[in-house]
């Protein structure tokens, strides 16, 4: 767990937030995020050999940080990308690492807490937002995107965003957005919707969570590359009929989501995580120490244990089969030898009887040639 | 080898091509296709682009209570398009649901069953003793695969189900939705895929046999060299230079499906329809077909051999 960069006592520390990315290799994550911090941050997935890609990979997550400054303020943002979640024929593993990593970091504050001897240096690593890649179907939400979002969403502020929504016209891309949220109601998924009180809250705000909700899921056009247009260089991705602009809020809802988790929304976000999931976790968590038995479907330590046991399971399994192949081989080449070697002899003997039956007459008048003599060098194969 | 002969006057045989064109004309002709992909890969839309008539409707659900877990109902959709004379009788497998679930094990099984099952219908009515003049022929003469315009290269899933649907059917790889693709992105992701798809030995259509002539396999080369194609499927018009074309208004320009600079649509379209057509229907026949059945009537063999007691089929 790398440790925060030195304190600089003069200035004040940078806010920390943890940003993570879930979403079938594809859908724009990687892109998203190098977008975002405007850095080559994460390395795109690399295609070069053909038998590593097709083959299944578990889902490796993996948080990386770096600092930012948003309008003033320094954030030490870390992000947490998810490659290999969504890309295998069977997903049902990787669905549970993520939610175990959540629930992990959860895990290690109230383990931290409940310490006597407390590390001062200890660094809060949950997740304070995720964001979920959805593909740009068109259609509905699948199956899998239902199941994954109605998982996290206990754990986590899910917000939804369409990656890549390049391909969509306008009416397209609206009837999209309705039916994601149509179908997010209907399964009760509860993500993050820019939640506003009527009382409580100013008009700004309110009118302002009320234009970030209508805007849900939010559709970006990621780009790391730069074009010259009318003298600017613009973040944007060139096509043989136009250009996407990344920072054009009528192409790419993008700047409005970065200003969001970044800036008037990161607090937010923050405080639901740390107050209202951080807390239903240790409630469950701690009743379930209580009672001693699994009231709530989250998984125990024991069954994070037996996964990875399954997996080195697994592991063992594949190398000792293909060590019997190797034993196996070696046996069949060890047993061609011996029939050689014996049928050699069988020869050899043919020959000793032959010469000795011919009698010592010939024995003596033709030398017996050296390949006889020696039966144990190998004839060249 | 006989000599070929020029006979002394017209004698007038070579009028025979008109005479089996008269007889086609009025039996008409017979497709079969399938599409093979995620949901919202724009399938229902490529095929109705392609033969200019609203054929399918696009099977994604349609309000949020409908099920999300639909199992793969494979259906065909019949209709007969006429042109100029020319009647074409197509039938059109969409395979709504494909890839949607979180495992996803075996979801191809029920498509490979489809395939088999028409061969083997097939088998079954050209073995009866009294059989049709005409047997309905529903055998799949070419499966569109679309891929997802990732960018990056094939899936796991990708890859298995290339090769199992190679092995029992024309299989004609297109990028879907290439609208999201720039055109850089576009080559490498097709460099790779081809990389991807002689590294797994997954035979595709075409294939070059020794019946070619010079032309034809030079036209299957330059073919091969666009495979997978980058498609954009649309059925509304836009207007582009005051002529109405075929297109996708996005939010900054049009997309024209039937501009080569814009995609390769046109020659997905003209291979299907206008080069290809007659060549897949033959090589189904000919060559998965015949697979199909030489492995069908051998095991039956092998059946009745391991019988005791069974009567030798003559050799």
């Amino acid at each position: 767990m790398p440790l925060p960069k030195t304190r600089r006592k003069s200035r004040a520390k940078g806010v920390q937030f943890t940003l993570m990315v879930v979403g079938a290799s594809g859908t724009g994550r990687t892109t998203f995020v190098n977008t975002l911090v405007e850095s080559d941050l994460l390395e795109h997935k690399i295609c070069d050999d053909p038998h590593a890609t097709a083959m299944e990979e578990p889902v490796n997550i993996k948080p990386v940080n770096i600092e930012l400054e948003e309008d003033g303020t320094r954030v030490s943002l870390t992000i947490v990308d998810t490659p290999g979640f969504g890309d295998n024929i069977d997903n049902d593993l990787a669905f549970q690492e993520i939610v175990n990593y959540l629930e992990r970091q959860y895990d290690d504050i109230l383990a931290e807490q409940s310490r006597i001897k407390r590390n001062p240096r200890f660094r809060d690593n949950r997740v304070h937002a995720l964001l979920y890649f959805v593909p740009p179907t068109g259609h509905h939400l699948r199956e899998i995107d239902i199941r994954l979002m109605q998982k996290l969403s206990h754990r986590v502020n899910v917000i939804p965003v369409i990656g890549r929504a390049d391909s969509f016209t306008v009416s397209e891309l609206k009837g999209f957005k309705k039916r994601i949220m149509e179908d997010i109601q209907h399964y009760d998924i509860p993500v993050y919707n820019f939640p506003y009180d009527v009382e409580e809250d100013d008009e700004e705000t309110i009118e302002m969570n009320q234009e970030l909700r209508a805007l849900l899921p939010f559709a970006i056009i990621s780009s790391e590359e730069e074009v010259n247009i009318d003298g600017e260089a613009v973040r944007a991705r060139v096509y043989p009929w136009g250009v996407a602009q990344v920072d054009n809020p009528d192409h790419s809802d993008f700047t409005i989501l970065r200003s969001a988790i970044l800036g008037t929304h990161m607090y937010d976000l923050k405080s639901l995580t740390e107050e209202v999931l951080y807390e239903t976790y240790r409630t469950e968590k701690l009743s379930k120490a209580v009672h001693g038995y699994d009231r709530e479907s989250s998984i125990l330590p024991e069954d994070l244990a037996n996964q990875s046991v399954l997996i080195k399971e697994e592991q063992l399994r594949k190398e000792e089969e293909k060590l019997r192949e190797i034993e196996l081989r070696v046996q069949r080449e060890i047993n061609e030898k011996r029939q050689q070697l014996l049928a050699k002899e069988e020869s050899l003997r043919n020959l000793e009887s032959r010469l000795a039956s011919q009698g010592s007459e010939s024995a003596l008048a033709s030398p017996i040639p050296s390949s006889i003599t020696s039966p144990g060098s190998p004839a060249p194969y | 080898m006989a000599e070929e002969i020029r006979a002394e006057s017209y004698v007038g045989f070579d009028t025979i091509t008109q005479q089996i064109e008269h007889k086609l004309l009025k039996r008409g002709f017979q497709f079969n296709v399938i599409a093979v992909g995620q949901t919202g890969m724009g399938k229902s839309t490529l095929i109705n682009t392609i033969f200019a008539s609203h054929l399918i409707d696009t099977k994604g659900r349609f309000a949020s209570d409908e099920p999300v877990r639909q199992t793969t109902e494979i259906q065909a959709v019949s209709h007969v398009i006429v042109e100029n004379g020319v009647k074409l009788r197509l039938n059109i497998v969409d395979t709504p649901g494909y890839g949607d679930q979180v495992n996803n094990e075996g979801c191809w099984d029920p498509i490979i069953k489809y395939i088999k099952d028409q061969h083997s219908a097939y088998l079954r009515k050209e073995l009866t003793a009294m059989r049709d003049r005409y047997i309905q022929d529903t055998r799949i003469h070419c499966c569109l695969y679309f891929i997802n315009p990732t960018g990056h290269s094939l899936r796991p899933v990708d890859v298995i189900v290339m090769k199992k649907l190679s092995e029992v059917v024309n299989v004609v790889p297109v990028i879907a939705k290439a609208d999201s693709l720039t055109i850089e992105e576009r080559e490498a992701f097709k460099i790779k895929i081809r990389e991807e798809l002689i590294y797994h030995n997954i035979r595709l259509y075409p294939f070059d046999t020794d019946e070619y002539d010079e032309e034809e396999l030079q036209l299957n080369e330059s073919i091969r060299n666009i495979i997978p194609f980058a498609i954009v499927g649309s059925e509304t018009n836009v207007l582009i230079d005051g002529k109405s074309v075929r297109g996708r208004k996005n939010r900054w320009g049009v997309v024209n499906v039937e501009d080569p600079t814009h995609c390769e649509f046109v020659n997905l379209r003209d291979f299907l329809t206008r080069t290809h057509l007659q060549d897949l229907i033959e090589t189904t026949a000919q060559i998965h077909y015949e697979a199909f059945r030489s492995k069908q009537l051998l095991a039956l063999k092998e059946g009745v051999n391991q019988r005791p007691g069974a009567v030798a089929t003559p050799q």
